[in-house]
């Protein structure tokens, strides 16, 4: 049986195994590679993508977790770089390798929209779930400040 | 081709004619970095339309659009933007009209020698892909600069000393004529030789206009929308995915598997045995997932590394400083230590360990590779800091000419010299071979961890004695530990002028996968030489600061950049209540760096709240980046020095992912400040310099709060409670 749902305003179905993990079928299957495997256990936040409108991880999310709900990717949080965030991400030159920062970005755009002007101490303890290996945190703190300021 | 069909050793594979044949309209310039400096050639483009030329490393179009080649991997240190800017600095070319693409790997081209002689390769490591090509990128761009305006003054029959540029314009202000380089690549002529720069015909580090502002990374917008493409990203028609089931014990290999029961799986097309391990390919990353959970696996027995215990064998190390039983080898020996030791008013001696780290790039290690039907040739897609490196790898793989191979590099999700090994393509190598088809080769978390090469674990013993003044003397440190030469950087004092010393690295084996990782030895070796300075300035009442200028006294280079940090936070000033400072100082490819931490302490676990961190980096070509390197290096290594660590039981490693090998966080983050110090000198790098004063500045503040001395990296809670006791 063929599971139904939505990524980024789109009706998309896959036959695959109900247990398949969302990351896959976003990454492979429909070639959306802008979510990324990075622990692949939930715990670095690396694959976050909204599910109606909340942050969750796709790497743990079985692809039967997600029928009939709305997915939204890094792909479409905006068709052009416009969102706060994107903007802000450029501005404050967050990114060095860039892996984790798709992940990054939708985990503090789910934030924003419940929080549009959050404290640092909400930012930080929203973001805390996301690892860094290059150590851009105190870029992306900024970034998500400007973006809740310039909104 | 055969194997004995290689080109030989300083026969280049791009000759003139090669170029003469490369398309595009406009100009193009190829310049040759040799280790005499550059050797130049050139040549007019365009006579075949729609050739792609290759070789070139500016090409300069008719409408004013200027290509340049980026020869570096592109890891997020900002490389990629860095070298074309260097070149555009002084080509005085417009910034905005500048595209940037990954050079050809053309070693011979593209690639520095390092400063050991001989040829060059492409291969991006040290931070010192800014260092390693400013000169030679500054002497291209004056190069090309010179040809455009020598035909501007051949054009307007001007004499070539009154013309200047603007940015991508030639100006001649006594006619008030004005041209864009665009216009003039539309009649301009090449000529065979470029003209000779020479280093005192380039800018003054005054004229800059590029060089020193800080201008965006080229890298970064595709970063915020998923567009920027990692290997693990990619995919080609027909591709099947792979992944290895790999020994469990470093270097172990298989001896049978489950063969028929996982071939008969859904969705499997192949299974393969390698050296180390069980491959499996299928139709879909999910199937394959499934089927290598299936794999029932009999390992061989043998490999070196079974039955290690890394704790047991760290505890063992204290004895094998003695150097009696192990390889010792003199990394650095000045006067006679032992003498002055016995001399000496008063002597000091501690050990100090530092577990095995993991890289922890956040993309794990994949490949994309397509082998042809034939075997003869491939199409690798990976993220390597070696280009040039692996592209030859695979080629001697296939036992083929290194043509014979086209390389697409990606962007890298992390290498900290992990991907500068190209193990993980040579197993892509293996499965694609195997099946005749396109494979995207895989690692989880787990395979990354598990048989990951590691940062050694190492004992240090130090060993100092000074006079009645309280003049340090005699220095005597012995590093010991698996890893050869990742052990030894760092481990010597360059800038701290003591008469006596003696530096050892006393060699065990373990048969455990090692490798550079940030900074390579400079983490742990930093760390407990500024703990030991420390210690030493303690006991003999003189404040840390003041201890270190007296060593390096005759540097004043260093001394500026340990200045800088002590202005910077208050230094001498008290702590807030609760908290403590502390502070030290290293070197790191090329670059000095001095730090301070202020930390506190609660229930074992320590916080660093503040960390200032000065660097003297020569010519700072990008500011924003280079602060964004530091200020990354000081995340990494404070990482390290608080979490992070790796222990082998029984010949396996213990962690298996982010779970329980923990890494910095944002509410673990300091708030970090960072100072360049003014500089005109050529740069040097700057990716791993934040990193060696973490350790050390960590522990020393720690003593300065609690008097008590941390000797062991991590200093994870369980340690931190211990010590307090």
């Amino acid at each position: 049986m063929a599971i139904a749902f939505h990524v980024n305003g789109k009706r998309v179905s896959t036959d695959s195994a109900p247990d398949t993990r969302l990351v896959w079928i976003l990454r492979e299957h429909l070639k959306l590679p802008g979510t990324k495997l990075s622990c692949g256990l939930g715990v670095c936040g690396a694959c976050t993508v909204h599910l109606d409108g909340k942050a969750a991880r796709s790497c743990i999310l079985p692809v039967s977790a997600v029928e009939g709900k709305k997915v939204t990717t890094i792909e479409g949080l905006s068709p052009d770089r416009s969102h706060a965030l994107q903007k802000a991400w450029i501005a404050e030159q967050a990114p060095q390798c860039g892996y984790c920062q798709s992940g990054q970005i939708m985990q503090a755009a789910a934030l924003l929209a419940e929080n549009p002007s959050p404290k640092r101490e909400e930012i930080v303890q929203h973001m805390d779930g996301n690892l860094c290996r290059c150590g851009t945190y105190g870029r992306i703190l900024r970034a998500i400040q400007r973006a809740s300021r310039e909104g | 081709m055969k194997a004995n069909e290689r080109r030989a050793p300083g026969e280049t594979t791009f000759s003139r004619r090669d170029f003469l044949r490369a398309g595009g309209t406009g100009l193009s310039f190829a310049l040759v970095f040799g280790t005499a400096g550059v050797e130049a050639f050139s040549a007019q483009a365009g006579r075949r339309p729609g050739e792609s030329g290759f070789g070139a490393w500016v090409r300069i179009s008719t409408d004013g659009g200027i290509l340049i080649y980026n020869p570096a991997a592109e890891m997020g240190q900002g490389s990629m933007t860095a070298l074309p800017l260097i070149l555009a600095e002084e080509m005085d070319a417009d910034w905005s009209r500048v595209r940037i693409e990954h050079s050809p790997i053309e070693p011979d081209l593209y690639g520095l020698s390092w400063g050991r002689g001989g040829r060059g390769n492409m291969l991006t490591v040290g931070s010192r892909a800014v260092s390693g090509y400013f000169t030679p990128l500054r002497l291209a761009g004056a190069q090309i600069r010179r040809v455009l305006l020598d035909n501007v003054a051949r054009s307007w029959e001007v004499p070539l000393a009154e013309l200047t540029t603007e940015p991508s314009l030639v100006v001649h202000a006594a006619s008030s004529r004005r041209i864009t380089y665009g216009e003039v690549a539309a009649f301009a002529e090449v000529p065979d030789e470029l003209p000779a720069v020479a280093e005192t015909d380039l800018k003054s580090p005054r004229d800059f206009r590029l060089i020193g502002r800080s201008v965006p990374r080229h890298d970064i917008p595709a970063k915020t929308d998923g567009s920027a493409v990692f290997a693990m990203d990619v995919q080609v028609p027909g591709m099947l995915y792979g992944m290895i089931s790999r020994s469990p014990v470093h270097n172990g290999s298989p001896a049978s598997y489950n063969e028929p029961e996982v071939r008969a799986l859904p969705g499997v097309v192949q299974t393969t045995e390698l050296e180390h391990g069980i491959g499996v390919i299928g139709r879909s990353v999910e199937e394959v997932i499934q089927a290598r959970e299936a794999l029932k696996i009999e390992w061989a027995k043998g490999a070196q590394a079974e039955g290690f215990d890394s704790e047991a064998a760290l505890a063992g190390y204290s004895e094998l400083a003695d150097g009696e039983r192990v390889e010792v080898r003199s990394v650095s020996r000045i006067g006679d230590p032992q003498a002055a030791l016995g001399k000496a008013a008063r002597r000091y001696r501690a050990e100090f360990l530092s577990d095995h780290v993991y890289h922890a790039q956040m993309e794990p290690l994949n490949a994309v590779v397509s082998v042809n039907a034939a075997g003869d040739g491939a199409e690798v897609w990976v993220g390597t800091q070696s280009t040039s490196g692996a592209r030859a790898a695979v080629a001697d793989a296939l036992g083929v000419a290194t043509a014979r191979v086209t390389l697409h590099p990606c962007y890298l999700g992390g290498g900290w010299g992990r991907r500068s090994n190209s193990d993980y393509l040579l197993e892509a190598v293996h499965l694609s071979k195997a099946v005749k088809r396109p494979v995207k080769l895989m690692w989880t978390r787990e395979d990354d961890i598990q048989y990951g090469q590691f940062r050694p674990m190492n004992l240090q013993r130090l060993e100092a004695g000074v006079d009645a003044q309280g003049r340090l003397m005699a220095w005597t440190h012995c590093v010991v530990g698996d890893g050869g030469g990742l052990l030894t950087s760092g481990v010597d004092i360059p800038f701290y002028d003591i008469p006596h010393k003696n530096i050892d690295r006393c060699t065990v084996s373990h048969g455990v996968r090692l490798k550079h990782w940030r900074a390579v030895g400079h983490g742990f070796n930093k760390f407990a030489i500024e703990a030991f300075v420390d210690e030493i300035a303690a006991d003999q009442k003189v404040d840390p600061c003041a201890f270190r200028r007296a060593l390096m006294r005759e540097h004043p280079r260093a001394l500026a950049v340990l200045n800088a940090v002590a202005e910077m936070s208050d230094w001498g000033a008290a702590a807030p209540q609760g908290r403590g400072r502390g502070i030290a100082f290293a070197e790191r490819s090329g670059s000095l760096a001095a730090g301070v931490a202020e930390i506190s302490v609660d229930d074992g676990k320590i916080r660093v709240h503040r960390f200032w961190c000065a660097v003297d980096g020569g010519i700072i070509v990008q500011p924003e980046n280079a602060e964004a390197q530091i200020e990354g290096g000081i995340v990494a290594g404070l990482s390290s020095a608080l979490l992070e660590r790796i222990t082998i039981q029984d010949g396996r490693v213990q962690q298996s992912n982010f779970h329980d090998y923990s890494m910095l966080r944002m509410s673990e983050t300091p708030e970090i400040a960072v100072r360049f110090i003014e500089s005109e000198e050529r740069p040097t790098g700057l990716g791993e310099t934040g990193l060696p004063v973490t350790g050390g500045a960590v522990a020393n503040a720690f003593s300065a709060l609690t008097g008590k001395r941390l000797r062991h990296m991590p200093f994870s809670p369980d340690r931190v409670r211990a010590v307090l006791g």
